[in-house]
Formats: structure tokens, sequence, C-alpha cells
């Protein structure tokens, strides 16, 4: 955090000065640890066993929170019968089906609602469309008479579930795979645990690097279920935070550019699940499901009016028609391959970087290189718009200029400083920026560049009679534009994402005023509010020194300005606060209403001691302590009965490229991974595969303070690149004399995928682990260089290839297997030989690829 | 005497002076101890004014790199950006920035910044430059013969599918919440499904 987020990072060391104890578990020591109480070394892609063997010592010792557990988590729940963990399966929950490598996840669900849960056909369509946890939590609707035991002690509880599924995960286990001695990690657990309760909460931080696993979604369950445990969720210093790395990719989601999301988390329509409006809305809604989900349809509406305006009306389903719909996996990996095999034909890239700043950058390149044409927009000249004379493949004379087909625009953007708008940070707070000058020459912003490219398609198109263009035609695109540049204006734009009332022409304050039937408008649901009462919220900004630590004068945050999420659980189920020393929200008997530093994250005047009636769904279903409202079942889920593609539990998996066979379970890596077997991605064999020890090193990568993803913003600028002027890798004293590298020296990294090149720093930052009883060496790198800019080298990107976590299609791109050897790599045609001699000792033949279920017995053959 | 009183008073006057001037002796009897302003002040430094006091407004903005959210001040001159510091008043930030946002004075007006449209032709071996005007124009015909040669109205079974698998657009989460509405907004309307960003890597 204090290398990455320096300037969040003042809370901590404020937080540390008031008495605070600040523990750091990372594989690498860094500026974090030079400042934390305790810092902990683990081996990168053991976290699992690390937190569960946190859930443990909680259950084991009965260390959890309990009036909080009962009350607001799904503990007490039963769970079917016919549910079996992985600690009876060899690592595998009950339903799965290895042809499809997904889980029917009936037997997952609470009893008597097995008939509801997920097929495998469901399941793995969820999995090719990112889709398992939208809308929190997505799958059935969970009634309130599902069977309870508020005492935890029947077997078939939630709570005893969790309990037998993490026995494993002792002090000796968590140091044996993780590397991390057992009085150390006890450490740990107790500061957790004492630090929790009514009078303390202990706050989570990570950043996104965890979500960066095959396993990623479960490493931030096991995170949650702690908090949950440890009574942390919804209450002032608690919670799991996520550190995100872009200045608005909190907002980017929220607002997707993304291909499974609608604005607000709605799905986009998959071709069956959706092939109807009707079926889209009960999808999202879940007739009969409690919670706010309950009222998509006036979500969903309201953002086609905000599209289409006039032409969405009730007859034609207001609009849904015109949706194009997702068959199957359309993510960027995806994408990438395609492109490769010709399928695509155009791309734009707007602000981000592929070519340094994926996963396989060489698949990135070469895809880029077979395109018809290429849109860049960028403030500089990056490697994506480069690489057909720049890139490293040009040197291997894998792209020739002279035969590269692909057309390349290079358009210049316009910064953060030259347009008005808003960013999302990472708390989910918008904060307005105002514009300070013009952009300089043909630099434009994307708001000027995409409305303009809507309005000439639309003149293109004006007299089109197909119906595949009656969407565009009939779309609201008129925008008032403003300056010699016409450009739309920002205000107008946030307001219509606000949404208004149609009749009245009034903007809404909040998303409850949405309406299904046509006559309110609004952009993105959840950020209803953000034009409260006609005023920009966002761009309030009454300075923080005149208001509490809450500071709700500052920015606005979604959902309707709530500063923390769930704060309903910071007080006791009657409404009281936990302790004087924790209030944050309470209900307030005389008004009538809850009251507090936040704006509450629940109904204002729904009293704790409601019931809902019989029968009721939706909202009203919602309990006056069902604190966590967006859930089907306003429970915080320690267990999650559907929704999730690997499993209700984590459990710890190896990460696909691994020199540890799994101590714990026969099934050695997540058996619902998102693979592409393909000759150009392969994966460095694990065991009980043979051959592992060809790539004998652990990798991990990470940012730098001096630099920012992949170095079009950072590289490019003198005082950044003189303060970190080189790509190099750091490595331990051990692992530089078993390996004869010298300090400041050349060596180079190899991988099934490439070989690259860095200068070399003996560190005692990093260090040997002792796992399963053998030596582990890891060795890290920055990933911030190219071939552009004012300082250049080789990207560790390129070393990495293409496994996706099941749930959200994200990349295990912070944990990998290598080689390293002193000096530098090879270069030209002879670069690719060097590559192919690595894979011929490993075996990787162009047909080879890792089984995703580990077959039984194995590891007998080895 | 007169004569000589008045060199003594001359020196005196003189060698207090020359002991004013010693920054030392102003941080030992002056109000700052520290030596971090008046005592530190030479008639140089003390005839300098700073750009943020000469600047012509200031615009209340946000830094472009992570997600922390710090608060910045953007001072204009001229209709030029002359400096960018972090905003006291942001509850966030405090007015701090780390090394990339306080360099960003030099993101914005480095010249090594992109002015001009680029274009590379197929087989081109460099760029050439091009009218913005015509660029626009230029990618609007390919959107539209992109999206025209690989339509796809509906499945085998006639479930509707109303999509182009031959666009992609990757990018957004260093740009506008309005922005990237737009952006989303236009390639659903022509049925551009995939559409990515950051958040996915």
């Amino acid at each position: 955090m204090a290398e990455a987020h320096p300037v969040g990072f003042q809370w901590v060391v404020e937080a540390k000065n008031r008495g605070a104890k600040v523990i750091h578990v990372d594989p690498r020591f860094t500026r974090t640890s030079a400042l934390a109480h305790t810092y902990l070394p683990v081996r990168a892609g053991a976290d699992i066993a690390f937190l569960g063997g946190v859930i443990n010592y909680i259950l084991s010792n009965e260390k959890d929170f309990r009036e909080y557990v009962v009350a607001y988590t799904n503990a007490s729940m039963l769970v079917s019968e016919e549910f079996e963990d992985t600690e009876d399966l060899s690592g595998l929950f009950s339903g799965y089906d290895p042809e499809t490598n997904t889980y029917d996840q009936s037997s997952w669900q609470y009893a008597g609602q097995q008939d509801e849960g997920q097929e495998e056909e469901e399941s793995h369509a969820d999995r090719e469309t990112a889709s398992g946890l939208e809308q929190e939590s997505h799958g059935p609707p969970i009634p309130a008479d599902v069977p309870r035991d508020p005492t935890l002690q029947d077997p078939r509880c939630v709570y005893q579930v969790l309990k037998r599924h993490y026995a494993r995960y002792t002090p000796e286990v968590v140091e044996r795979l993780c590397g991390v001695p057992q009085e150390k990690f006890l450490e740990v657990c107790e500061a957790w645990t004492a630090n929790s309760g009514r009078e303390k909460t202990t706050a989570l931080v990570y950043s996104v690097g965890w979500t960066q696993h095959s396993v990623g979604v479960q490493y931030i369950r096991a995170g949650a279920i702690i908090q949950l445990l440890l009574g942390n969720m919804g209450r002032p210093g608690g919670g799991v935070m996520a550190l995100r790395g872009h200045a608005s990719i909190q907002g980017s989601t929220d607002i997707p550019t993304l291909f499974n999301l609608l604005p607000g988390y709605l799905p986009m329509p998959h071709f069956k699940q959706h092939e109807s409006f009707d079926q889209w809305i009960d999808a999202i809604r879940h007739p009969e499901q409690s919670g706010f989900w309950a009222n998509a349809k006036s979500y969903a509406v309201s953002l086609l009016k905000s599209y289409w305006g006039d032409a969405a009306t009730e007859q034609n389903d207001f609009g849904y028609g015109w949706m194009p719909r997702l068959t199957g996996d359309h993510g960027t990996y995806q994408q990438v391959l395609d492109m490769i095999d010709g399928k695509i034909k155009g791309y734009f890239l707007l602000g981000q970087n592929p070519a340094v700043g994926s996963a396989h950058g060489k698949a990135q390149r070469l895809g880029m290189a077979n395109l018809d044409w290429l849109v860049v927009r960028d403030l500089f000249m990056i490697e994506s718009a480069t690489f057909w004379k720049n890139g490293p493949e040009i040197g291997t004379g894998e792209i020739v200029p002279e035969e590269c087909k692909t057309e390349v625009f290079f358009m210049p953007a316009a910064s953060h400083a030259e347009k008005s708008g808003t960013f999302t940070q990472t708390q989910r707070m918008l904060q307005w920026r105002e514009q300070a000058v013009e952009p300089p020459g043909d630099a434009r912003s994307e708001l000027w560049f995409f409305y303009h490219l809507g309005r000439i398609i639309r003149e293109r198109l004006a007299d089109s009679t197909l119906p595949r263009d009656e969407g565009i035609r009939r779309l609201a695109w008129d925008y008032e534009l403003h300056g010699e540049l016409q450009e739309p204006r920002g205000e107008d734009v946030l307001k219509e994402i606000n949404g208004y009332d149609l009749t009245t022409g009034k903007l809404l304050s909040n998303f409850t005023e949405m309406k299904p039937d046509g006559s309110t408008s609004g952009g993105c649901w959840i950020y209803t509010g953000v034009y409260k009462d006609g005023v920009n919220q966002a761009a309030r900004r009454k300075p923080g020194r005149e208001q509490n630590y809450v500071a709700r004068e500052w920015g606005w945050a979604w959902p309707s300005d709530r500063r923390t999420l769930y704060n309903r659980a910071s007080a006791d189920p009657d409404g009281k606060p936990w302790s004087e020393r924790k209030k944050y929200v309470w209900w307030d008997e005389e008004k009538g209403e809850w009251v507090g530093d936040d704006v509450p994250d629940f109904e204002k005047t729904k009293p704790p001691s409601y019931r809902p009636p019989e029968g009721a769904s939706g909202v009203e279903a919602i309990s006056g302590d069902d604190a966590f409202i967006m859930q089907g079942d306003g429970k915080g889920w320690l267990y999650a009965p559907s929704g999730l593609i690997d499993g209700p539990m984590p459990t710890h998996y190896e990460p696909a490229e691994s020199n540890v066979r799994n101590p714990l379970y026969a099934q050695q890596a997540n058996p619902t991974r998102k693979v592409y077997q393909r000759s150009d991605n392969l994966t460095n064999p694990s065991p009980p595969e043979q051959h592992s020890e060809v790539y004998p090193f652990v990798f991990s990568t990470s940012r730098l303070t001096e630099h920012h993803t992949a170095g079009g913003m950072s590289r490019q600028l003198a005082y950044l690149s003189e303060l970190q002027p080189e790509m190099f890798v750091e490595v331990s004293p051990e692992l530089a004399a078993e390996r004869e590298l010298e300090h400041m020296g050349w060596a180079h990294i190899v991988t099934a995928r490439a070989a690259i090149e860095a200068r070399v720093m003996v560190t005692d930052r990093l260090a040997p682990l002792r796992i399963d009883g053998r030596i582990v060496h890891q060795l890290w790198m920055p990933y911030h260089w190219g071939s552009e800019g004012l300082v250049t080298g080789d990207s560790a990107n390129d070393l990495i290839g293409i496994t996706l976590d099941p749930n959200v299609l994200i990349q295990e791109s912070k944990v990998g297997t290598c080689d390293i050897q002193p000096g530098r790599r090879p270069s030209g045609p002879e670069l690719l030989a060097y590559v192919q001699s690595y894979r011929d000792r490993a075996g990787l033949t162009p047909g080879h690829h890792t089984p995703i279920e580990t077959p039984r017995g194995a590891d007998g053959e080895q | 005497m007169r004569p000589a009183r008045a060199w003594v008073r001359v020196v005196s006057v003189g060698v207090k002076t020359w002991i004013e001037g010693w920054p030392v002796y102003r941080q030992l009897t002056g109000t700052d101890p520290l030596g971090r302003g008046a005592a530190a002040q030479s008639p140089k430094s003390k005839s300098l004014t700073s750009r943020t006091e000469t600047a012509d407004r200031v615009a209340k903005s946000v830094c472009p790199y992570c997600a922390v959210g710090c608060g910045q001040q953007i001072f204009v001159k001229d209709e030029k950006i002359v400096q960018i510091e972090g905003d006291p008043d942001s509850p966030v930030s405090r007015g701090r920035l780390c090394p990339k946002g306080s360099a960003s004075l030099s993101l914005v007006t480095s010249d090594r910044r992109q002015q001009k449209v680029l274009y590379r032709r197929p087989y081109g071996k460099d760029w050439e430059e091009l009218d913005l005007d015509t660029a626009m124009n230029m990618i609007a015909d390919r959107v539209l013969a992109a999206r025209d040669a690989t339509w796809q109205d509906a499945d085998e079974e006639g479930r509707p599918l109303n999509r182009t698998l031959g666009i992609s657009s990757l990018g957004g989460a260093t740009l506008d919440n309005e922005e990237n509405y737009l952006i989303k907004k236009l390639f659903t309307a022509i049925g551009a499904i995939q559409i990515e960003n950051q958040a996915r890597i």
C-alpha cells in the first residue's frame, strides 16, 4: 500500500500513531513492510491456506463475534444433506462434472432448496460470461423458512460446515504451505481476533493483485469470511478494502466498459438466458426474493429510457429488442486470441496499453498485427501503437512491417486537466474535476470522440431501412455542444446518468424513485442522487478539516451517498451501537428513524423490530435486522450456496503454474479455472506432471511508486524515469549464489511464453521459504517497462500465459514459475529457439495441455 | 570625536546588518526556529513570486494516476497550466501527492505528448499526418464496414443476436464516468459487445 497507494497509506500511519497494530503479509518486503509492526513473507499463490488457517483459528477457538455472526450472517442456516466437501472428495465439491469442468450446484444449496441450484450448463454459461456473482446473490430465491439452528450446533449448519472445511488448515499446515513460522502466524491470528468485537474493529486491505489469480475471487471471499466472523463488516474501522490502481477503475466497472455488464451491474443480455425482456428482468430480480434487486425492472427500464428516450416504450419492451446478445466468453483474452485467428477486424484502445500491461504480451502484439485497423487514443506514443515498427517481434522476425496489414490511427487524447467530469475512486466516491484549459492541437476527450463518432455513424445511417440500424437511428444522442471544439457537456451526461422524472423533467434524488413503467430515466441506477436537488453533488468540496472523519460533504459516494456499505451492521440487532466507541449508525426510537454519522444503509424508518409479513418479497421482505440488504436472504455469506463457479467455500489450490504438489488435496489447481488450450498459450508443467523442475522458481510482479501500470503515463516523464530508470529483477542472496547472478549485472528470466532480460537486484527483500520440506525461491519484477518512452526495457507481462479465474475471467498474473539465468537473453530468431529449447525439455509439445482435473493416481506415475 | 563616533556607529550598524543577514542568527532569535521560512530567506528568494500566486485561476481537480483520488489544484496563467499541487482541502489526501501525482504537471505539459493525429497505412513503414476530420470519417467508415461484414442477426434457432464480433474496444479505467457511459451506450447501440477495460486484467 505504501508502494502503490502512498498517499492513502498516510491513514495507516495515522492509525499506527494512535496505537493501531499494522501487519503486512507479502511475498516481498516493501515500503509497507518497513512501516509495519509485523511483516510476514509468504509464498505467492498460497493465500487461501493462510486465510483458511485464520478461519480455523477463529472457529476452533470460538473467537468469532457470536452475536454478530448469528444475527447478520448465514452461519445458522442448514446446508443440504447432499452437500459433500472437498475434505471428503480429494479437493472437489459435490456435483463436479469432469466433461465441462464445472459444477452442478444443486447439492450446495440450503436444506430444502436443492432443486434451485445451478446446473452445469448454467454454471458453464456463467463462467463464460463472468456472471456468477452479478447482483450479489445471483441464484435462487431464499425463502424465509430456510431451516436454521441459532445455537450453531447442528452438524449441517453453515457454521459447522465451515468449521469442518477448515479443520485441516492448522498452523502446521500454514507453515508447510506458506512458509510462515507457526508462532508468527499465531501472532497474526491473536492480534486480528483480539482487535475485533464490540469495542474494536480491524480493517483488511488488499490491492488488486489479489484478483489476479486463478482463485482470485476465493481469496477475497476468504478475507470476507474472516471479517464477517469477527464482526468487522459494515462498521467503522473495519471492512475489506480493495485498493484499485486507476483513477476511475471503479467508475468504469460501475458504468462499465466491460462485455458482460451494463451500468449499475445489470447483466448484458445473454442470447439464451435472456432471450426475452421478461427473462432478462426476472433473471436480475428473482421474483419472490428479498432485497433491493427486486426492483430491478425499474433500474433496467430507466436505463433503456436513457439509451433510447422516447423511442423506448412499453410496447417495444423499451427497446430491449435492439440490445446485442452475448453467447459466451467475449472477454479481452478471448478477443486477443480471436485477433490472432483473424476473426476481429477493428480494435479501439482507449488509454490502455495491452502490449505491455496485459498478460502474454506476444499474443497481444500478434493479435494487433492481424487486424484490419486499430485506433489508439492516448496522451503519448505507447507500445500498443508501435508494435509494427518497434515491438519485440520485429527483432525475432515474427512481425515484418512490410507484411503487416494493420492500419493504425493514433488519436491524441485530452488529459485529466483538459476536460471536466467525474472519476470514481476506490471507495466508490465520485469527485468532479473542473476543466483547467483546452486540450492542445488535435487532442480531444473521449466525450468528444465518441459523441462525434456516433454523430457521423448516425448521419451515415439516417436513411437506412435495415432493422439492424434502427437502434442507432433511434438512439438518444442529442447532446448540446459548446466551445470552439464542439464538446458535449460532462454535466449533461452526468445528469443523464443520474436520471429524470420524465413527467416533471426533474432530476431524481434517489434510485428508490425509479419506476418500471417508463416514466423515469437513469443511466446508472446506483449513481442516482449524484445530481440530487439539481446540484452536482460530486463537485462538493467542503474542506476535510471543517468536517468530521466521514467527510460527507466532499464528493458523493454511491449508493445514495453512503460512505460505508452495509452500515446497519454497525448497530446490534436491536438497533443500538455495539459500543460507544464504535458508534456509527443507529436506530433513534424517538425520531423513529436510523441516524448517525453516515447515510444509513437501510430504509430510514424501518424499525429493528420489523418482521416481514408472510409471503412478502423484495424490499418488504427485508427484516429489521437484515443488515445485508442486497443479499437475497439479507445475510452476509460465510458459505455461498450459489453464485460462485468454483465452490461455496474457498479451498487451497495451487496456482496453475506451481512447483509444489498440493499438499492438501489430490486436486492440484482450481478444477474450474478457465483455460485456452492452444499451442501459442502453453502452461509450464506443475506436479504431478513431470518436468516442473525446468521452470524451478516462483515469480511475482507488482508496481513501483514511481511508475504507473504499463508506463504510458510515467516512462514518458523525465522525473519519474530518472527515479526508476531500468527494468530489474529482485532475487535473494541465496538464489543469486545458486544461479551465479551478480548484483547490478544482467539476468534473463524464462517461461514457456518468453524470455526477458533485466538488471539484477540482489536483496534481502526476498527470502527463500521452506515449503513442504524443501526450499522454494521466489523472485520479483516490476511490470512497467516496454519499448517506448524515455526509459525502455523488457516487459514482465510477456512471461505470463493466459489462465483465468472462472468467476470473473481475470488472468493469473501474480504467480507463475520460471527459470532465471545470468547474462542477457539471446536476441533475434535465436530468442525463439532459446524459449523453444526450454519447452522441449519441459515436454511442452504443441498439443500438450495440463489436465484441469488432476488424474487420480497421477502421483504414482512420477 | 564626532567622526570617530560616527565610524563606530557605521561599524556597529554594519555588524548588526551582517549578523542579522546570517540565517542561523535569524533562526535562533526570530520566529522561525526550524529555519524553513523567514530565517532561510535571501534577498533573492525574497524577491521571487511563486507561480501559484500569480496564476489567473485555479481548477479543482483529481489526480489521474491510481484510485486513491487525491485532490489536485491546477494553476492556470494565460490559458497555460503553470503548476499542479495537492489540494489541502481534500479529506482523502490533505494536500499530499506521491511522486507520480507530483509529476503530473509534466504529464500534461510534456513536449513528448502527441498533439497530431497520426496514420500508419497498411504495410506502411512510418507514420503520416492526417487531418482530424478526415480521420474521424475514416474511422466511422471502418466501423460500419466491419459491422456490415460481421453482422449477426440471429442464431440458427432464430434467437436474436443483434451484434457484431468484428469490433473490439479496450480501456476506460483512466477515463471519466461520463465518457465510459457514452462509449458503452454507442457501442451497445451499434451491436459491438467486445468492450473491455483495465478492470478485467
